[in-house]
């Protein structure tokens, strides 16, 4: 397997080294063009490339390039950790870049479906491997004797018999001259030194001390300083401005059109640009714009909500059937039947949207932007702008939270149009109320339940009905099919019921929309898992042993939900005026759920406790793991319990966090969180699963306490009762 | 010329008397651990030290700091400071970190005034900076083990 390669070219075969690594270890796509690959990595430098993820200098500097970008869910150090385990080296002692969509790279280039671990665990452990085997027999062929004398360790390879070392520096020069091994040894996880531990990240320290540059810190020579008056109206067009007054503000240099693309949705903007962000700031408020609205100033979230109820009356495309629903409800001796209803909310990082772009002679590019995709903006941008995909450079930074919103580079093309305008570098900056008001937002989903009982009490027959826009804004999309994006999870529920029919009914939004963390699910596990409850009251049965009851096969369901059971100590009586409440939901990203115990105070609820259980199958980092989960538990309680975003006159109502607030430290409850890592045949995602859940288990919670069901989302937790 | 104290060190700054202290520090200093977050003085990320208390630097005017010791992320080095610091590191709070700069000046200034703070010390002392990670317990776990390493 490591024979040396002697008849081809050193420099040439680092390239091509870099290329097999890649192609047959990651099995990136077809597509991936070998020749531009080879381009892009010309100059090795000091440095030898032994695949293109790992970077060994002669010095013994070691590089890990993560293309998983870091927005507070750990990839800065689990997916490091991957490729530092197999190669034997601790991650304090390597720089870890983030790669900025280069095809060398290849697909995948973006955080996002709670994917980046369960994506690239085998794939970028085999990466380390290789790396590991191919330092190991250039030690062996250096010392001459057999590779199974040797071993690496620590950044260095021994040779067990004799206890001679040579560093990774050292042997990087040999090792990169060796065949990349095609199927390498991966490690025994019970010799495991960072994986499944509770391992330090290595972006913390800078994330204390001011240092983490995140895409709004970056600052370039001669920058200027960009603000977007857009119109609040969406789906307006812009008529005319004047720029008299703006461009009397102090440091206000230019005013320029730019356009906002969303996906279908595109919008003109006006961009006043100066030498600092204050100064454009108050250049924008001196700009004058005529907007023409199209007749979209009328459009209210009342009649839009008012319009997605009546559209529940259409029987809807289905989405999933099995047995004979409409005969068994029909003829069932117990049915019900209710309608749940979830509000827009909107992502809110606290950085807002920004980007630095700088066009530079000869059609060249460059940004530093925080964002989930340098993937896809490589893919999109070069052809939109007139720049070779080779000039190109995209720098990701820390994102200072992304939750969906930064998978879409709307920001990006502004920044990027102006930089081309006015051919300086352009930091544009989004404001708060510009973040708020514009979206995109999550979309509501409204569902109509239905539920059939045997006379003793056991789930035959049930219906989720889903009434909502779709994320496909193109106006010719197919209301026909069942969309897969607005009906997530609704099939996918392991209980045992013999009669299903999931439905579902599309109604048009002009309104941005997009992802947002854990997607549909975090409407759709509201209705689903309380209507569940609903069914379980109704055959009079305790919520826990009704869904049990409904779980007879072997599932990581049933595993979670008797975890769940155990550690909240569910048959044990809570005191007067307390409830508590279960919600589990599996969907593409994974499995998760909560109990959650209330207490009434005064007319509202208190959240006493919360327990959550996460099946992940094999765990990364279960530190990492509990910080997300309790952290979708708040994102998840804010979506509950905080206002949403509404819309009167065509406009969104929320500007800023006065009035769209997040929940605070004073109401966040106390979550403790248990990992199931049994090993299971698949991985399964951290980042998202602990938010669906949340919210049912606490509505479910507040019946136990108060025999108030609710069915609409935000509600109001100080005003229950 | 606006004249500033920034964690000891002056700096003369040309900025309109009206300019928030944040962009003063952020785009005319270069400093950028202090965020903006929100420009209303709703989210803390924009927290910093004006002669030891807390302020919201996005609604703070420069002006009115003229004079002032002003003390940001990167000028933290006494004992509390860095026992926050430490803390944090310790309990691995930080998530995507955007936040923490204004929560870490926030809690650092709670210690200065209860050494050894309660929960409700804690909520009314850091209920003024969002989280949108919601970290919120860890912070909470991070002030009481910053208080025992005091």
């Amino acid at each position: 397997m490591h024979t040396p390669i002697t008849n081809i070219d050193r420099r040439n075969f680092l390239r091509l080294s870099g290329i097999t690594g890649v192609g047959l270890v990651l099995g990136l796509s077809a597509k991936a063009d070998g020749t531009a690959t080879i381009e892009n990595l010309s100059a090795a430098g000091e440095s030898f490339e032994l695949t293109p993820f790992v970077v060994i200098e002669k010095s013994g500097q070691i590089t890990i390039f993560n293309p998983k970008p870091e927005m507070g869910q750990g990839t800065f150090q689990s997916i490091p950790a991957l490729i530092a385990e197999e190669l034997e080296v601790a991650l304090d002692k390597v720089t870890i870049k983030q790669t900025g969509g280069e095809k060398k790279f290849g697909g995948g280039q973006s955080a996002g479906g709670s994917a980046s671990v369960r994506t690239s665990y085998t794939n970028l452990r085999k990466v380390g491997a290789s790396a590991r085997e191919m330092l190991v027999a250039a030690a062996a062929q250096q010392w001459n004797v057999p590779v199974t004398e040797c071993y690496a360790s620590d950044a260095s390879v021994f040779h067990k018999p004799s206890g001679k070392s040579l560093g990774y520096g050292e042997l990087a020069e040999a090792a990169a001259k060796i065949e990349v091994p095609k199927q390498p040894t991966l490690k025994d996880p019970k010799d495991f030194k960072i994986l499944g531990k509770r391992y330090p990240r290595p972006d913390v320290p800078l994330k204390t001390n001011g240092k983490a540059m995140f895409g709004i810190d970056v600052s370039v020579p001669g920058m200027v300083y960009a603000s977007i008056e857009r119109c609040p109206v969406f789906g307006a067009t812009l008529v005319s401005y004047d720029d008299t007054a703006a461009k009397k503000v102090k440091g206000v240099i230019a005013v320029e059109k730019c356009e906002r693309i969303h996906g279908v949705y595109k919008s003109e903007g006006v961009a006043v640009i100066a030498e600092n962000y204050w100064a454009a700031l108050q250049g924008r408020k001196a700009l004058q714009v005529k907007w023409d609205f199209q007749g979209n100033d009328k459009f209210n979230s009342k009649t839009y909500e008012q319009s997605l109820r009546d559209a529940s009356k259409q029987e809807g495309a289905v989405q999933h059937n099995q047995g004979d629903f409409d005969k068994t409800f029909a003829e069932a001796p117990v049915k019900l039947e209710a309608f749940y209803e979830t509000p827009v909310v909107s992502h809110s990082p606290i950085e807002p949207m920004n980007c630095v772009a700088s066009w530079q002679e000869g059609n060249k590019l460059e940004i530093w932007t925080s964002t989930q995709v340098p993937g896809s903006i490589m893919n999109s941008f070069p052809k939109l702008y007139d720049v070779a995909p080779e000039n190109l450079k995209i720098n990701v930074m820390f994102n200072g939270g992304g939750f969906g919103r930064r998978l879409y580079p709307d920001y990006v093309h502004e920044a990027v149009q102006l930089t081309k305008k006015i051919g300086k570098p352009v930091k544009a900056i989004w404001t708060r109320e510009d973040d708020t008001r514009m979206g995109p937002f999550r979309p509501m989903t409204f569902s109509a339940m239905k539920g059939a009982l045997s006379a003793d009490g056991k789930a035959i027959a049930f219906q989720h009905k889903v009434i909502s826009p779709t994320l496909d804004m193109r106006k010719d999309y197919d209301k026909t099919k069942a969309d897969g994006t607005m009906t997530e999870g609704i099939s996918e529920q392991k209980y045992e019921i013999e009669h299903m029919k999931n439905l579902y009914v599309h109604h048009y939004l002009h309104v941005p929309v997009a992802a947002w963390r854990a997607v549909t699910s975090t409407t759709l596990a509201f209705s689903h898992e309380c209507f569940i409850d609903e069914m379980a009251v109704k055959a009079k049965k305790d919520p826990m042993a009704f869904r049990l009851g409904m779980l007879t096969k072997p599932s990581d369901t049933k595993v979670l939900l008797e975890k769940l059971k155990e550690v909240s100590n569910w048959n044990k009586p809570l005191p007067a005026g307390w409830g508590r409440g279960v919600a589990q939901y599996e969907f593409f990203a994974g499995l998760g759920g909560f109990v959650v115990e209330v207490s009434k105070k005064g007319t509202g609820i208190k959240i006493e406790k919360v327990y959550a259980a996460i099946d992940l199958g094999t765990v990364v980092n279960p530190d990492t793991v509990e910080g997300q989960v309790q952290g979708a538990a708040v994102m998840a309680l804010t979506a509950a319990i905080k206002g949403g975003i509404t819309f009167e006159n065509g406009q969104t109502v929320q500007s800023n966090f006065h009035n769209n607030p997040l929940v605070r430290i004073n109401e966040m409850p106390k979550v403790e969180v248990h990992i199931i890592a049994n090993g299971g045949t698949r991985i399964k995602g951290v980042g998202e699963p602990g938010l669906p859940p949340f919210a049912p288990a606490l509505c479910n919670a507040i019946y136990a306490a108060t025999g108030k069901r609710i069915r609409r989302l935000p509600f109001d937790i100080n005003k229950i009762v | 010329m606006i004249k500033l104290t920034i964690n000891n060190q002056s700096y003369e700054v040309d900025a309109s008397p009206e300019m928030p202290l944040l962009w003063a520090i952020r785009d005319l200093v270069g400093l950028t651990g202090t965020k903006f977050g929100c420009g209303i003085a709703q989210c803390g990320a924009c927290t910093v030290h004006v002669d030891g208390n807390p302020v919201r630097s996005c609604s703070y005017p420069v002006s009115a700091a003229a004079g002032k010791k002003i003390t940001t992320i990167e000028g933290i080095s006494e004992k509390i400071g860095e026992a926050v610091q430490k803390a944090w590191i310790e309990l691995q709070v930080p998530q995507c970190g955007y936040c923490q700069s204004g929560q870490i000046m926030s809690a650092t200034a709670l210690l200065k005034n209860k050494p050894k703070p309660t929960d409700a010390d804690i909520d009314a002392a850091m209920q003024g900076n969002l989280c949108r990670c919601g970290t919120y317990q860890r912070i909470r776990s991070a002030i009481h083990r910053a208080a025992e390493m005091i």
